[in-house]
């Protein structure tokens, strides 16, 4: 009886110990500490929301529907839509088939080989790649030998941006895929080419798709890839293998153009690109949120 | 395909030996292999012939400047004569910039986001609100400096002129034409840059800070520190590796940025010490001068793009490296 008050007394004396309050400079450190990160964090998000909210106040009073079929010569983005479009679909072309069979061997047939590792470490390198580098190599291999600027040599080195990016993804997605699903198609007599295509890309699919909308909305907003490849055109392309419009690069070329009418197009040609760009990678989430369901 | 149970009610054609390497699912099946194995090897002869291919280009201009390129500031097109020096110093000092801004901030974010100071319904917004940054097209966060951050900055840079123009950083007088003309300078491609760069360094530190493990904390928690004494001198400490890459990561993204920076850095070639001047960088340099460039400028514009991708290959070596050691993935 004694020894357990006793003890309760013990415990009284400590937890009075406990409560005393934090020393005056730690307290400060960490109250400090938390209001700077917090501040910090706040800044970080204003960036975002001017943008937006700068590119709707300067650009939605000039967009008109006429804008939509027009050419740029006459204050329309109608070819620049168009051209931006035609070189993402060839760079998608190009990117996404060698892009997901990359990422296959990564996951599915490479797995842990040397070969496998090296593949792996280039594509991480390919990623961090400056795109205007990628356009200059884009460049010398197909502007320098035909002479020619074309939405072929646009398209080329968007694709080169973009492989990496679904390839990574696509491997990604392919091994979260359960060991136990591959091994239950084994056990069925699947061979490594049914059980890859039946099973596990089949199970992947969601992620997949979200790779490749991720590359493909960082394709539709690079400029620099662009610049010297497929250069641009005031009026509609003639054809693959002629300069083509983009509505990054029209934004670049008419910034600080004289004519005020050109001007207030740039801002109205930023709400078209930053919402195609948003709207595929908003889309992107939600394959993704939906596989996490 | 032989169908299963086909073999098991003929069992004289029941072939026994199941490791097989004849019929169609095998033929299938290595073609498949080699399919895939031929597609993953795409992307590396990508990088060998991306590197041969700018080299050769820049052959003519490497065998005349040699290593004098990297210490010369002549930038001559009529007279062909060419140096990198000026477009050296401006991407390593904007990218430098970028970094004091992004290194903190990102840092913030990613505190704010992996602690709990919020509930899970605050944070996970916050996270990808920031994350969006790096959704919006480089060339319109160039306009959005050009034509809202620069004029923003001119009272900053009349403040700092006015009271520390003897410091070098700030000795440039801020143009007080109206409209201003002359907004553009290696601050503002800084600021621009650092924002670029933030998703990168918030994203990849939170990944860092979700994995140190959670004893760590606990013990440390337990032991009486506060949550930023846990901070400090546990969650940072232990994730320093990972941090260090992302901020590598960032930097290779900070020294490959064209757009945003061209429109905001001023384009002028020049060496100063002072943040209000205008300067240069590479990628700036290869978007203005390329599609115009003669034949003898865009060896010296090719050699420029390798110096580039030199150091940008460097850095993200480094960083893959240093992710991979401590095995988060991004």
């Amino acid at each position: 009886m004694s020894s357990s008050y006793q003890q309760s007394e013990n415990i009284q004396f400590s937890s009075e110990e406990l409560l005393k309050p934090l020393p005056t400079k730690r307290l400060l450190f960490n109250n400090g500490m938390t209001a700077l990160a917090l501040i910090l964090s706040a800044i970080a998000l204003i960036p975002l929301a001017s943008i937006i909210w700068e590119i709707l106040a300067r650009g939605i009073s000039g967009l008109r529907f006429e804008m939509f079929y027009q050419e740029v010569t006459v204050d329309g983005f109608a070819n620049a839509i168009v051209g931006t479009i035609i070189m993402v679909a060839i760079a998608s072309l190009l990117s996404i088939p060698a892009g997901i069979l990359t990422g296959i061997y990564l996951s599915e047939v490479g797995k842990r080989s040397k070969l496998a590792r090296a593949v792996k470490f280039v594509i991480r390198i390919l990623t961090g790649v400056p795109s205007i580098v990628v356009g200059v190599f884009a460049y010398a291999v197909l502007v320098f030998s035909t002479k020619q600027y074309s939405a072929v040599a646009g398209g080329f080195a968007l694709a080169v941006i973009m492989l990496p990016i679904v390839a990574l993804t696509t491997e990604e997605a392919l091994k979260l895929i359960p060991t136990a699903q591959r091994l239950a198609s084994a056990a069925l007599g699947g061979n490594l080419f049914q059980t890859t295509t039946r099973v596990v890309v089949a199970a992947a699919i969601p992620g997949i798709t979200t790779g490749v909308l991720l590359a493909v909305a960082r394709a539709t907003g690079e400029t620099a890839p662009l610049l010297f490849t497929a250069l641009f055109s005031f009026g509609w392309s003639e054809g693959l293998f002629s300069p083509t419009a983009s509505l990054p690069v029209l934004i670049y070329n008419l910034y600080s153009d004289p004519d005020p009418q050109k001007n207030a197009l740039v801002w109205t040609a930023s709400i078209i690109l930053v919402g195609m760009v948003l709207f595929i990678s908003l889309l992107s989430r939600l394959f993704t949120s939906k596989r996490r369901k | 395909m032989a169908n299963p149970s086909d073999r098991v009610s003929n069992p004289e054609s029941l072939n026994l030996e199941i490791r097989t390497k004849e019929g169609e699912n095998f033929t299938v099946d290595d073609g498949f292999k080699w399919l895939v194995r031929g597609f993953a090897i795409i992307a590396v002869i990508l990088l060998f012939w991306m590197t041969l291919i700018i080299f050769q280009r820049a052959l003519p201009a490497i065998v005349k400047f040699g290593l004098g390129f990297f210490t010369s500031t002549d930038w001559d097109i009529p007279g062909e004569v060419f140096g990198a020096l000026p477009y050296i110093y401006g991407t390593l000092f904007s990218s430098a910039l970028s970094l004091l801004i992004a290194v903190p901030v990102g840092l913030a974010v990613a505190l704010v986001t992996s602690e709990d100071f919020f509930p899970e319904k605050v944070r996970t917004p916050v996270a990808f609100v920031v994350e969006l940054i790096a959704a919006i097209p480089s060339v319109v966060i160039g306009l959005w400096g050009f034509f809202v951050l620069a004029p923003f900055f001119l009272p900053l840079q009349q403040l700092l002129f006015d009271y520390f123009k003897w410091i070098p950083l700030f000795s440039t007088a801020p143009d007080n034409t109206l409209p201003p003309t002359n907004t553009t300078n290696m601050l503002i491609a800084g600021v621009i840059l650092g924002i670029m760069i933030l998703p990168t360094m918030a994203a990849v530190s939170r990944d860092v800070l979700l994995v140190v493990p959670k004893e760590l904390r606990t013990g440390s928690m337990a032991l009486g520190s506060t949550r930023w004494e846990t901070i400090f001198r546990v969650l940072l400490p232990s994730g320093m590796s990972g941090i260090v890459g992302a901020a590598m990561l960032a930097l290779g993204r900070a020294l490959g940025e064209t757009m945003a920076v061209t429109l905001v850095i001023g384009n002028n070639p020049q060496i100063s010490a002072s943040l209000f001047e205008p300067g240069h960088t590479i990628p700036a340099v290869l978007a203005v001068e390329f599609a115009e460039a003669t034949d003898f400028q865009i060896a010296a514009l090719m050699y420029l793009a390798l110096i580039l991708f030199a150091l940008t290959l460097a850095v993200n070596i480094g960083a893959v490296l240093l992710v991979q050691l401590l095995g988060v993935k991004k």
